[in-house]
């Protein structure tokens, strides 16, 4: 057994259990994207970052695909994680900005901004289907092309795959192919319209800027300036 | 080109984890690229998943899914020579060709690519063809260099050139000389082993020079024809040699009079030899 504390709580864990797992077990909430019981661990997201250690030393580490160490301080909510939490999901929202389930991340962690210019990407590159292709359809269908940013996800040379079966395990557990939400319009939608029902700006007649949802309203106070 | 007929790389290789890469190299260095079918093949011969083999052939920029020209150009845009105006030349190439980087010409005769460093900084501008590198191009040497290339830079003039010279090869296993000053080939006396394919059977002489591709047969040996080498004097099969670089057929060792081995592909048309002569005396 390996002794570690988790913000603050001092536990013991069987050896090659992930902090992940350590965390939920205790109860302490981590969002995740590309992580799913199942499938093996990929770190892609990056949204499980936690803090280990303190102070200078500290380093922020994705507790998905890191195992418990003895004698190790762990911190799910430190100000620093929550930041560059928020800053990932942000980014997640750019490149994504009609997935429901980044949408809803994103109003649940109380980002209310977005300052990066949408990209209306379809994929977000987390694995999640290629990995349920490989491990729990035991298919492999699909897998990941090219590199940086030519990274797809598809078969290869583009044709049908004789392995698909056409079962729809992709297409499942994909987080941003679900229903979209489409308040508004597609491209203008963004998180917190379900959350934040009541529009800020009761004023306006037409809400037709992605961030006239937003608390504050960013499109009203831009204006202003 | 047929993709079909590709099924002799070393299958005891093959398959294992860690040798998809060397599998591709083979295919690639065989046909220019990557043909759908060779991939599909080796898929099937392997058992390795399809989207394995389809994401690293995709990954590395050495692999190319689409045929390629002839002739391979690499323009560097290295920062080096990025500020020796090499952009310049990348767009002059581009202009003569009549293509993008990443194509290939209508003739299929060039493909022309952009590299990010050929670690020849202080060559720069470097452009690359056919493995043969051209240190600080001017726009102006574009046209010459692509022209030179037309003709083709592996043709070496046996006389002028000095990066050819004679070779004195004797058998690996007798140890008797090959050398037949009877058939001279470029003015030296030639290498004559006795070859066989299919139900031929003869000799055949190979010019001693290095750097000379010149050969007599007494039957005419089709293009890529893989042939079996034999000693004349004691009959014995010339083997043993590693895989040909280029083409992965097997290579045929000879003795080097002065010290260290040459070694040359046994198929017909390929270039691929290797000259070790690290066990040399040198005087």
């Amino acid at each position: 057994m390996i002794q570690l504390t988790i913000n603050g709580l001092q536990a013991s864990f069987e050896k090659g259990t992930t902090l992940l797992e350590a965390a939920r077990f205790l109860g302490f909430p981590i969002p995740t994207l590309c992580h799913m019981e199942g499938l093996s661990p990929y770190g892609a997201c990056r949204l499980c970052v936690v803090q280990i250690g303190d102070g200078p030393g500290a380093k922020l580490v994705s507790s998905c695909t890191y195992p418990v160490e003895e004698g190790i301080r762990v911190r799910t909510a430190s100000s620093r994680v929550i930041r560059a939490r928020r800053m990932i999901i942000e980014l997640l929202l750019a490149s994504c900005p009609q997935s429901k389930v980044i949408q809803d991340l994103a109003s649940e962690h109380g980002v209310r901004q977005q300052r990066f210019r949408q990209e209306h990407e379809t994929c977000i590159l987390c694995g999640l289907c290629v990995r349920m292709c490989e491990e729990q359809m035991a298919a492999g269908a699909i897998g990941f092309r090219g590199r940086g940013e030519h990274r797809t996800i598809g078969t290869p040379f583009d044709i049908t795959s004789e392995k698909c079966r056409q079962c729809g395990g992709c297409i499942y557990v994909c987080p941003t192919c679900q229903l979209r939400c489409t308040y508004t319009a597609p491209e203008k939608a963004i998180c917190g319209g379900c959350a934040n029902l009541q529009p800020p700006c009761l004023e306006k007649e037409r809400f037709d800027d992605m961030m006239c949802f937003m608390e504050p309203c960013v499109a009203c106070e831009i204006k202003k300036n | 080109m047929n993709p079909s007929v590709h099924t002799d790389s070393k299958p005891h290789e093959e398959g294992r984890a860690g040798s998809l890469i060397a599998s591709l190299e083979e295919i690639q260095a065989r046909y220019g690229y990557l043909p759908q079918k060779a991939l599909l093949d080796l898929h099937k011969r392997t058992g390795s998943s399809l989207v394995d083999i389809y994401g690293v052939a995709t990954f590395y920029r050495a692999f190319s899914l689409k045929p390629r020209g002839k002739h391979l150009i690499s323009v560097c845009l290295g920062t080096a020579c990025h500020v020796n105006r090499a952009p310049v030349v990348a767009r002059e190439v581009e202009r003569l060709l009549n293509v993008k980087a990443g194509e290939t010409t209508a003739d299929r005769e060039f493909t022309l690519e952009t590299v990010n460093c050929l670690g020849a900084c202080a060559l720069g501008p470097v452009v690359v063809v056919d493995g043969h590198y051209f240190p600080a191009v001017t726009t102006s040497r574009v046209g010459d260099i692509l022209q030179s290339a037309r003709v083709g830079l592996n043709n070496v003039k046996v006389e002028t050139d000095e990066r050819v010279f004679p070779l004195e090869v004797s058998c690996a296993r007798c140890n008797h000389s090959l050398m037949d000053p009877t058939h001279p080939i470029d003015g030296h006396p030639s290498i004559r082993v006795t070859v066989s394919f299919d139900n031929q059977h003869g000799w055949t002489a190979l010019s001693c020079l290095y750097g000379s591709y010149n050969v007599a047969s007494e039957y005419e040996i089709p293009d890529d024809t893989v042939v079996n080498m034999f000693c004349p004097h004691c009959h014995a099969e010339l083997l043993g040699g590693g895989s040909c670089m280029e083409c992965g057929s097997p290579m045929v060792p000879m003795i080097v009079r002065s010290g260290g081995i040459v070694q040359i592909c046994t198929r017909r048309g390929c270039l691929g030899h290797m000259l070790d002569l690290s066990g040399a005396i040198v005087h």
